[in-house]
């Protein structure tokens, strides 16, 4: 087996985000899915380009009222996002009511925590039942569970910390936690290789669940981003008198 | 290039359950905890910090929990098999009550299941990745004992884990005595807690302190120690080496 290296947590191919506000949750994912770091150097070389499908959605339904964001292995967070739906299924029939967001959350746990040797999969869980309002239940490697005011997860998690502490507040209104939600994908996008192409979010409160789109080109700008353009031709076009000058 | 393949008893390319039987590493930890006993019985500390390698990623974490009405259990190492000990507890103290005979377990009855947990754990090379410290007061008597992720077990006046067994045992060994009151118990921890905020760089300042006395146990609430940086030798450390800040 590889050597212990205790100070490299691994890097899961993509960003999710979980918040809570006044009344809900907002949880919040980019959609790229990728292939290219190779855990056995013994056998393969590090692949060096990447296959990028931009396809997935990687926030999935749990429950009418639960939903789980899945960073990491993809094949790992689909099985336990497939295991867990089929028990709350059953376990929703049995209640004869919405299950609680806590006892999703420690679905996945059980799969996570009994499972740790084989699985490679962090997972926030982010839901609203009538006893305890909106929830937020990080699950990251290992097994381990921590209810959080919001939580962030996947490669691109590591750009957001900072982002985080000093944007985040207490109590913000619907509005204020979706685009706060929005925002921090976008910039860990921008920075993250791992993560790209749209932002989707969903919102769960009292009234059910909201799910927005957020193409990538419609999202802010930041730093050394520029304005797309069709071609250089229509910047030719547009300019003045020296069209080529550097 | 040649490559060469090692050859590996538990090869867990080929064999599955190999891999369900390896020891682990651990992910979400927490660092030391630091105990000792004092004149009404045990004292209790540890920072709120769980980390994810060498990011402080978790800064909320309880790493101490009440146990039954006599015990305090604090725990370092990976959090998630903490929480999987506290269910196993929670279904000790649930048996124990389910008895309704007016006994109840007693520290060192719950630190002597812990070590029996722990070392079947090692035997197995599948071990729980703790480091755990049990404090109790029973019938006047006070408890204060330690398991490690191998089944390592003792009793002591004071006791401390992780980078704590480095830096708060020799302050401990100086300066512990018995019949401690609270407040010196509790600026003999903070003294502690602090050499290992300024030196321990998975600690984070943002700590509780426990009580466990014969009434039962109390965990404060969380608060940051203050810390001295005002050192002259800190002020212009580079004053010999001309451009540097």
């Amino acid at each position: 087996m590889m050597d212990l290296n205790l100070d490299a947590p691994h890097s899961m191919g993509t960003t999710i985000i979980g918040v809570t506000y006044n009344g809900g949750v907002v949880l919040g994912a980019d959609s790229r899915t990728s292939t290219g770091e190779m855990r056995f150097p013994l056998f393969f070389t590090l692949l060096g380009c990447t296959l990028r499908i931009e396809l997935p959605t990687r926030s999935q339904q749990l429950t009418d009222n639960v939903y789980v964001c899945r960073s990491g292995s993809a094949a790992d967070s689909q099985v336990v996002s497939d295991y867990v739906r089929y028990f709350l299924h059953q376990h929703t029939i049995q209640l004869g009511q919405p299950a609680t967001v806590k006892v999703s959350a420690n679905l996945i746990r059980m799969l996570a925590y009994n499972n740790k040797n084989m699985l490679q999969t962090g997972l926030i869980v982010g839901g609203w039942d009538k006893y305890k309002g909106g929830k937020i239940y990080g699950i990251p490697l290992g097994g381990t569970v921590v209810e959080q005011p919001f939580a962030i997860g996947g490669s691109g998690s590591s750009y957001l910390y900072g982002f985080f502490d000093q944007a985040w507040k207490e109590n913000m209104t619907k509005e204020e936690a979706e685009q706060l939600v929005v925002k921090a994908v976008s910039l860990a996008i921008a920075r993250d290789g791992a993560s790209g192409g749209v932002v989707r979010t969903v919102i769960i409160n009292s009234e059910g669940v909201t799910r927005n789109f957020y193409p990538g080109d419609k999202l802010q700008l930041w730093l050394e981003e520029l304005e797309p353009q069709n071609s250089l031709l229509d910047i030719l076009n547009a300019a003045g008198p020296e069209p080529m000058a550097i | 290039m040649t490559f060469t393949i090692p050859i590996d008893n538990g090869d867990s390319v080929k064999n599955a359950e190999a891999d369900s039987q390896r020891t682990l590493y651990p992910y979400v930890t927490g660092t030391s905890i630091v105990a000792i006993k004092y004149k009404d019985g045990v004292l209790m500390a540890s920072d709120m910090g769980g980390s994810y390698g060498s990011t402080l990623r978790y800064k909320n974490i309880e790493r101490m929990k009440a146990i039954g009405k006599h015990s305090l259990l604090g725990a370092s190492g990976e959090i998630s098999d903490f929480q999987e000990i506290l269910r196993y507890l929670d279904e000790l103290v649930l048996n124990d009550n389910m008895w309704d005979d007016g006994n109840s377990l007693g520290p060192k009855e719950v630190h002597n299941y812990l070590t029996r947990v722990m070392y079947n754990r090692r035997n197995k090379f599948n071990p729980l990745w703790n480091t755990l410290v049990l404090g109790g007061v029973k019938n006047g008597e006070s408890y204060l004992g330690m398991v490690s992720m191998i089944g390592v077990s003792f009793e002591d006046n004071h006791v401390a884990t992780g980078f704590g067994n480095h830096l708060a045992r020799p302050i401990l060994r100086d300066e512990w005595h018995a019949d401690l009151s609270f407040e010196d118990g509790v600026k003999l921890l903070e003294k502690c807690m602090r050499v290992l905020l300024y030196r321990d760089r998975s600690a984070i300042n943002k700590l509780q302190i426990a009580k466990i006395t014969e009434e039962g146990v109390t965990v404060s609430q969380p608060y940051s120690l203050n810390t001295f940086w005002e050192f002259k030798a800190f002020h212009n450390p580079t004053a010999g080496a001309e451009g540097s800040w």
